[in-house]
């Protein structure tokens, strides 16, 4: 029988819960904030005898992820933790990761990367993970940070699917607040994440395999990276599918996309993390006002649910993309590329404008909202044309 | 739309303003709530200015971003009011609980806020020395927040304290507890 409890704490702390109850067998980690708390938790764990698992702690991020691949790589599930400089320091390693098709799970605390130096929340650091060929997904809420760390187990690890999985929730603001979330008993959730069962490993020395081998020129590098991309294109609908399954079991629908009012928005915000949930307590408001907000959330960024998206999206008079990172020198920033490249095959052009904001962890007023919402409602209304990207609320 | 109260705690470091910001938190999800608590980090050093916010609720809460517009505010040291807004963004309807031992009348003036504001004082540093022992001001005055709001009930917020202090502390430190959350509940005044 399935039983929840219904917990307060920390978004981190919730995390490391979902960790443990997985069943990891080698964690390789080091602490970075604001991550740090995960570490703590899972390291009690394992002093505690309450984790079963290989704690490695190693002198750096570059190093952790090093032990994780060769742990993977030996037939072992595998998770880690890191955020910001800390995944920055790991980037080469994470193509070793994905190309290798090692099924590591890893949580990212979203933060800021320095210069100048900042602990807080944005995207920065994840975004520069977008191309490594890792699956990404993004929690708005601990309850979200929690499931979806259970169910990226499942995704990372099945056959059609072997490839490396971040799961994400935003620094601080998710990571640090105490939260309500519901877990699923130890029981249930062993049974849902079940036993890894490794198709290659190292360490199978009747099935002797070679990892990671060099492919150059002539080689078969090419074709190995078409099939790295296959398998990432064709997760999509396996990650569907365990989200079903973790669904009916714990209660909490959920969809690697999720729209609040799109089914008749006239004015819509596409988001991601944290920020999608100040977005929809802004469009209840202005909907009792008799506007048609609506909010697009995306819960899983790799693989990019296009065809959703366009879909939510069809029918808006105006769209804004809310960015939590920047690519300098570009239109706007990464999530309005990919939005608004999504939208291009429609029959008919719906303005869509980019707005960067809360960078360093700038918080995120209601008030900045409503202006996003505004100026849709002016470019729904015609009173003014679409314009460039916009650093939303700074001074 | 689901009823939301928005707490903003303004203290100095060390006086257990996040701690407490958390217990509140933690004694409305005992009574079935939704809610939300956190600081706001910054440099973390003894004495200086904090603030912390808790969000309680009936239903889930979706906001995330630090409270702008409180419906209360709850100051660990009365010093602070002249350091920083304290009462920036408070609702006209809203309340402010100061830790000071002078009468709520005066501080009310002081503030200069609306009639319709409710102002609520109690010495809570002074029984915190009396019960605790310590300057740690943060216990009592969630017992005068118990008895100036309907937000979270006294009793919950006791035998919450009693389970997570006791397990930490022991009995003593919970009597201690009890005591100095009594007497603020009995000597906070309104105005």
């Amino acid at each position: 029988m399935v039983t929840q409890k219904t917990v307060a704490t920390t978004g981190n702390l919730f995390v490391a819960e979902a960790i443990r109850q997985a069943l990891p067998d080698v964690i390789p980690v080091y602490p970075i904030t604001p991550q740090t708390t995960v570490v703590e938790e899972i390291a009690k764990f394992a002093a505690n005898g309450r984790i079963d698992a290989e704690y490695v702690a190693v002198e750096s991020e570059h190093s952790a992820m090093s032990a994780a691949i060769g742990a993977s790589a030996a037939g072992v599930r595998v998770v880690t933790a890191t955020a910001s400089q800390g995944l920055a320091l790991m980037w080469e390693e994470l193509y070793i990761a994905s190309g290798m098709r090692l099924p590591i799970v890893m949580f990212n605390a979203n933060r800021a990367l320095s210069a100048p130096i900042n602990i807080h929340c944005d995207h920065s650091d994840i975004m520069g993970a977008r191309d490594t060929g890792w699956l990404i997904l993004f929690a708005e809420t601990a309850q979200e940070a929690y499931d979806n760390t259970l169910v990226s187990f499942r995704i990372a690890e099945h056959p059609d699917v072997l490839l490396p999985v971040m799961t994400t929730a935003d620094g601080f603001i998710t990571t640090h607040t105490v939260d309500r979330a519901d877990t699923l008993d130890d029981e249930t959730a062993r049974a849902f994440v079940g036993k890894y069962k490794p198709t290659h490993a190292l360490l199978d020395f009747d099935n002797p395999v070679s990892h990671g081998a060099f492919a150059g020129l002539g080689g078969p590098y090419f074709e190995f990276k078409q099939q790295q991309r296959r398998a990432i294109d064709g997760s999509l609908g396996i990650i569907k599918e365990i989200i079903a399954e973790y669904s009916a079991i714990s209660g909490r629908p959920f969809d690697v996309v999720e729209g609040w009012g799109m089914e008749d928005a006239d004015v819509a915000i596409v988001v991601i993390g944290s920020t999608a949930g100040n977005v929809r307590h802004v469009a209840r408001r202005l909907r009792a006002q008799g506007i048609k907000a609506g909010v697009l959330k995306i819960r899983v960024f790799r693989p990019f649910p296009t065809a959703g998206i366009r879909d939510a999206l069809k029918g808006a008079k105006a769209v804004a993309v809310l960015d939590r990172s920047d690519s300098p020198g570009a239109e706007g920033g990464p999530l309005y590329f990919e939005v608004k490249s999504a939208l291009y095959d429609l029959d008919h052009r719906v303005p869509v404008v980019n707005y960067v904001y809360g960078l360093g962890g700038s918080d995120v007023r209601t008030e900045l909202i409503e202006r996003v919402y505004k100026d849709l409602g002016d470019i729904a209304s015609g009173a003014i044309g679409p314009f460039d990207m916009t650093y939303l609320g700074c001074r | 739309m689901h009823k939301l109260t928005e707490i903003r705690w303004h203290a100095r470091a060390g006086q257990g303003a996040v701690t407490a910001a958390k217990v509140v938190a933690e004694t409305a999800l005992s009574a079935g709530k939704y809610m939300q608590a956190m600081p706001e980090y910054g440099p973390e050093r003894m004495g200086a200015p904090i603030k912390a916010f808790t969000r309680i609720s009936d239903g889930p809460i979706e906001i995330h971003n630090n409270i702008e517009f409180p419906d209360v505010v709850i100051v660990l040291d009365a010093s602070l009011l002249e350091v920083v807004n304290c009462i920036e963004g408070l609702s006209e309807e809203g309340m402010v609980i100061v830790n000071t031992c002078s009468p709520a009348e005066e501080v009310k003036a002081a503030l200069g806020v609306s009639a319709s504001v409710q102002v609520a004082c109690v010495d809570a540093s002074g029984i915190a020395y009396d019960t605790i022992k310590r300057d740690i001001p943060n216990t009592p005055i969630v017992g005068a927040f118990c008895k100036v709001s309907d937000v979270i009930d006294v009793h919950t917020f006791k035998d919450l304290l009693a389970r997570s202090l006791g397990k930490k502390f022991g009995p003593k430190m919970v009597d201690a507890n009890h005591a100095a959350i009594d007497r603020a509940y009995e000597e906070v005044t309104l105005a």
